[in-house]
Parts: C-alpha cells; sequence; structure tokens
C-alpha cells in the first residue's frame, strides 16, 4: 500500500490541516513508513475475535439530568479569540 | 536547614509535621534552584509568586493533618489548573488560561500541596523526547543535550533535577515510566479509571492515565493515595476500594509469582539491558519471590496496535482545536480557511502527522482494515496479559529498550521514536498499572529502568515489589548540578 499526494490532500481536508506542497511530500513519506510498520498486523487471523471497544468493561452509568454548572457564561467565553461578550464570533458564513 | 531540595517527599512531610521546617521554607528552597535551573527548561510558566505567599497562608494556620502539608510541586502541563495558563506543550493553546482544575490536581490541593507551576511535556504529550514541545525542548539533568524522554519530560527533569520534591504526569504510551526510566525516577502508569481524567487535556481517552512522579516508591505511593478517587466527572473513572497504598506499603513480597515474559527479549536490544533484567530477576528472588517464564505471545503487535487506536482517538479529541471557542486562531478568507490555517499553524509537525493517521484508519474504507483491526489485535494483547495472570501475580519487564538517548538523535525517524515505547505500550492498551523504577546505570552511567506491571486495580501489589526491589537495588542518582549558574 502506497499513501500519494491525492490521499494526503484528501486526508488533509477532511481533517482541516491546510499542508503546502512540501510538507505534503515529506508528510506523504512518513505515513508510507509507518504504515509499512502497521501492516504488521495483517500476519494476525482475527476474524473471530471480538474487538475491544471498551478497556474497563463496564457499561456506562447514567446520570440524572441535572444542572450543576450555573451561570458560567462568562467563564466559556472568557478564553475566546473573538467575541461580542454573548456570542462566538466567527468570519461569516451566510452572504 | 540546608539541602531541603535533596529530601524526599516523605521526609519533607515529616519535617514539616515536626515544625522544623515551614512550608515557605521549603517553598522558597524549590522556588530558588528553579530559578538557577533554566537551562534545563523543565518548566513552560511558573507560578512562584502566588507560591510563597500560598505557603505563607499556609504557615500562618498550619494544618498538619493533611497528606501534603504545603508542599509545593510543579505539575505537567496537560493539567487545567484554574486561573494559570495551561498550554498542553502546544502554540494552539498558548493562550488558554481555565476556569476549571483538573480532578487529580484538585485532589493535591485538597491535601495542602501548592501549586509551583506548569511542567514542559511534548506537544498534546504526543513524543518520547520531549522534542515535540512548541516551547523548546528539555534537558535531562544527568547528563548536558540528553532527552529527559517524554512526553512527561518537564516532569522527570523537574524531579530528577530536585526542582519539586514530586510531580504527576500522565501516560498514554509509557509517558510517565519512560522518562522515569532515562532520569533515574521511580514513576507510576495507574490502572485505566483509577485516576479521573477530568480537566486532563485529551489524548487517547482510552489510554489517558496521570499518575506520581518520584524520587521513590514511597513517596510515590503517598501522592498515588492522594490522586486516585472515583469522579462521577469521568464517566470511565471505576469506583472500586482504594488501597491507602502508602500506609499498606510492604518490603514483604515472600512467596509472590512473578513473570519473565521472553517476548520482551526484542533483536537488537542492548546486552546491558538483558544484564539489568537478569539481576532484577535475581533482585525478586533474593526478596522470596518466585519467577516464572511466561509467554505474551502478542506484544510484537502492541506497537503496531497502538499506532492505529492512539492517533484515531487523537484525531478525534483534537478537532476541538478550531479556532472558535479557545486558543489560538488565523486569520482565514472563511469559516473554513480560517480552521485549516488555525490548524496548520497552530499544531506541530507531530501533532499533525498523528491526527493524518487518525483521520486516515477513521475514513470512509478503511475504518475496518485498520481500526476494527486494531481493536481486535488490542482485545488478543489483553487476553496475553489475562492468560499469564492466571499463573502470577505480576510481570518484570525492562523499562525501555535503551538508556536516554542524544537531543536531535531520532527526531527523523517517527518509526525509530515510536520503538522506545515498545516495553511501556501493551500495559496501556490492556489498561493495567505499570511502575518503573531506577535499577542500574549503563557504561555511559545513563540510568536504566525496570518495570513491574500488575493486574487491574493492583497497584498495591506492584508498588510493595517495587518498595522491596528498592532496596535491594540500593540506586543513586548522579545528578552533578552541571546546569546551575
Amino acid at each position: 500500500m502506497s499513501i500519494d499526494l491525492k490521499t494526503i490532500k484528501h486526508i488533509s481536508k477532511l481533517s482541516r490541516i491546510s499542508v503546502d506542497k512540501k510538507r505534503a511530500e515529506k508528510l506523504a513519506d512518513d505515513l508510507n513508513s509507518i504504515f509499512e510498520f502497521i501492516e504488521k498486523l495483517n500476519e494476525l487471523k482475527t476474524d473471530d475475535v471480538k474487538p475491544l471497544t471498551s478497556i474497563a468493561e463496564t457499561t456506562l452509568k447514567f446520570r440524572s439530568d441535572e444542572i450543576i454548572s450555573k451561570n458560567i457564561r462568562e467563564q466559556i467565553i472568557k478564553n475566546s479569540p473573538e467575541d461580542n461578550e454573548d456570542y462566538f464570533v466567527v468570519p461569516k458564513v451566510i452572504e | 536547614m540546608s539541602d531541603i531540595t535533596k529530601q524526599s517527599l516523605t521526609e519533607l512531610v515529616e519535617n514539616i509535621k515536626n515544625k522544623k521546617l515551614s512550608s515557605t521554607d521549603v517553598t522558597k528552597a524549590f522556588i530558588q534552584r528553579s530559578e538557577k535551573s533554566s537551562e534545563l527548561n523543565a518548566y513552560i510558566t511558573d507560578d512562584f509568586t502566588s507560591a510563597l505567599d500560598k505557603a505563607k497562608k499556609f504557615d500562618q494556620k498550619p494544618n498538619l493533618d493533611l497528606k501534603l502539608p504545603g508542599i509545593p510541586m510543579a505539575v505537567k502541563d496537560l493539567f487545567c489548573t484554574k486561573n494559570v495558563k495551561t498550554t498542553a506543550g502546544s502554540k494552539i493553546l498558548n493562550n488558554f488560561v481555565p476556569t476549571y482544575e483538573s480532578t487529580v490536581t484538585e485532589n493535591i490541593w485538597n491535601e495542602g500541596a501548592i501549586l509551583l507551576g506548569k511542567l514542559n511535556c511534548d506537544e498534546f504529550a504526543m513524543g518520547s523526547s520531549n522534542e515535540t514541545s512548541h516551547f523548546g525542548n528539555v534537558q535531562n539533568p544527568i547528563d548536558k543535550n540528553l532527552v529527559p524522554g517524554g512526553s512527561s519530560g518537564g516532569s522527570a527533569s523537574a524531579v530528577a533535577g530536585q526542582l519539586s520534591p514530586i510531580t504527576i504526569g500522565t501516560d498514554t504510551g509509557g509517558s510517565i515510566r519512560q522518562p522515569a526510566s532515562f532520569t533515574g525516577i521511580v514513576g507510576l502508569k495507574p490502572t485505566y479509571g483509577s485516576c479521573s481524567r477530568y480537566g486532563i487535556v485529551a489524548f487517547a481517552s482510552s489510554l489517558d492515565q496521570a499518575g506520581p512522579m518520584a524520587q521513590n516508591v514511597k513517596d510515590c505511593a503517598l501522592l498515588q493515595e492522594v490522586i486516585s478517587t472515583y469522579d462521577p466527572k469521568d464517566s470511565t473513572s471505576i469506583n472500586f476500594k482504594r488501597n491507602h497504598y502508602s500506609k499498606e506499603l510492604t518490603k514483604n513480597i515472600k512467596g509472590k509469582k512473578i513473570g519473565i515474559p521472553k517476548e520482551y527479549r526484542v533483536d537488537g536490544m542492548p546486552k546491558e539491558i538483558e544484564d539489568l533484567w537478569q539481576k532484577g530477576i535475581q533482585y525478586v528472588k533474593d526478596c522470596g519471590a518466585e519467577t516464572i517464564d511466561i509467554s505474551l505471545p502478542h506484544t510484537s503487535y502492541a506497537l503496531p496496535t497502538y499506532y492505529i487506536v492512539a492517533p484515531a482517538e487523537a484525531s478525534s479529541n483534537l478537532a476541538r482545536y478550531d479556532g472558535v471557542k479557545y486558543g489560538y486562531r488565523a486569520k482565514g478568507e472563511n469559516l473554513i480557511d480560517m480552521y485549516e490555517k488555525t490548524r496548520s499553524e497552530g499544531f506541530g509537525a507531530e501533532v499533525q502527522r498523528r491526527i493524518m493517521i487518525g483521520t486516515y484508519v477513521l475514513s470512509s474504507g478503511y475504518y475496518d482494515a485498520y481500526y476494527l483491526k486494531a481493536q481486535k489485535v488490542r482485545k488478543l494483547i489483553k487476553n496475553d496479559f489475562d492468560e499469564a495472570y492466571k499463573k502470577v501475580d505480576a510481570i518484570l519487564t525492562p523499562s525501555t529498550p535503551s538508556s536516554a538517548f542524544k537531543i536531535g538523535e531520532k527526531t527523523n525517524d517517527p518509526v525509530s521514536m515510536y520503538l522506545n515505547d515498545i516495553f511501556t505500550v501493551p500495559v496501556n492498551l490492556a489498561g493495567l498499572p505499570g511502575i518503573s523504577i531506577p535499577a542500574g546505570h549503563d557504561t555511559k552511567g545513563y540510568p536504566l529502568g525496570l518495570q513491574i506491571i500488575g493486574k487491574a486495580f493492583d497497584e498495591q501489589n506492584i508498588l510493595n515489589i517495587a518498595f522491596a526491589m528498592e532496596e535491594k537495588i540500593s540506586f543513586k542518582n548522579k545528578i552533578t548540578d552541571w546546569w546551575i549558574k
């Protein structure tokens, strides 16, 4: 298997990380060597193995639907790069 | 009293309780030494002024019943600390000041400890040498231009260099145990679900655990006792009966069965690591334990499995850094452009690499071949341990396949960097507790560690084995203060 520049472009779009051509070439090299290493898993037959989805092997607990944090709007907005005191501000999305 | 910073946590607690030392004395001493140690680059953010105020306040009305009375301590910069900048070693969080406290650090302050500052680490804990940090690499107190290991490199450097009497790190694939081994200190990765993940910057949620890093096993046990609590705010926190680890600590390990897994004898492992392991086997026998040869047949598949599972979870966890709610924001022509530039400029190379791997293995058409396959192999790895624990109480292995390497030595070859974690990663995949203790030196005089792996929730047992071995090993860390000006 080989990861080409087209695939890198596709993954970069999915992960919302822009990469220039030089960086894309380096990433393709790195990912190919990493995936070569990962391919080792194909030595194992796993058709009858159940996947491990939770290490704790307990079912997640439900908790009652109660409001614990009250009046924290200010705290939530405090670290935003841009806001108008009530809302997060982002570049215009509707023309 | 001279040489305050040379004292262990246990000694400092005793001296404060006996009023031979005040919290102010101790805090001042660690601040002074930290200030002289800037060349180590162990801190990202210091909180010295506030620490001294808190120490004075403590001394005015000391509560000596607490477990960490007035003890100053720096923590890895992956723990959210209220009103103190928390960066996770990343440019993208360079301006992030949490409005809440992580449960683990909250537990520590509730027992009387005082925050000294935030310690350097690999960006989002992704690395084995602390070289991926946006805030520069950390020096190992053992020797100049030597990595301290990672990702908890600043934490390891701070404890080995006596800038903090004790600390906490996080361990996703070896990030506590490997740096502990590289710097000659003790590091414990607790059972998954033992310490709350609430307020810890997430890397790979099914693997991440916080744990103590200390100069000795007793200090480590005491801090574990403080940080391990059930927490409803972490949905994977487990409510089990926790021991009083420091009180119940014993050197009596007679009759314990210790497994020696043959698969950990990997190709190309230096002879000095094999020799160290043999010595370790002799030490546990001298303590009255019995060693049994065991097999963990899927060991060599652990790293490839990890490099699917961890990046997959990371790519999902790190989707939140979009330049909108907090953190760095780049200018963009439109919303999508802003997202893409923010993440491209805000994340470093290794983090981008892992997000890309994770995105790829979770993407349409590849999920079954990679992610599902890895989850199945993860099950086989866990089954290996379950089988082994029918015969043994704990497992003894080397902590790392080599001693600390030079800064820059492995940065261009990600796979060779990943191989560092070959002995630690299986423990995270199986959710088990593991402890690394310093056990000797290589020919260059660099420390080497041994790892004891326990059954789930059996921290007390591995702490006891480590405690018994520590006495036999009587390790002395060779710290020359080369960085102090």
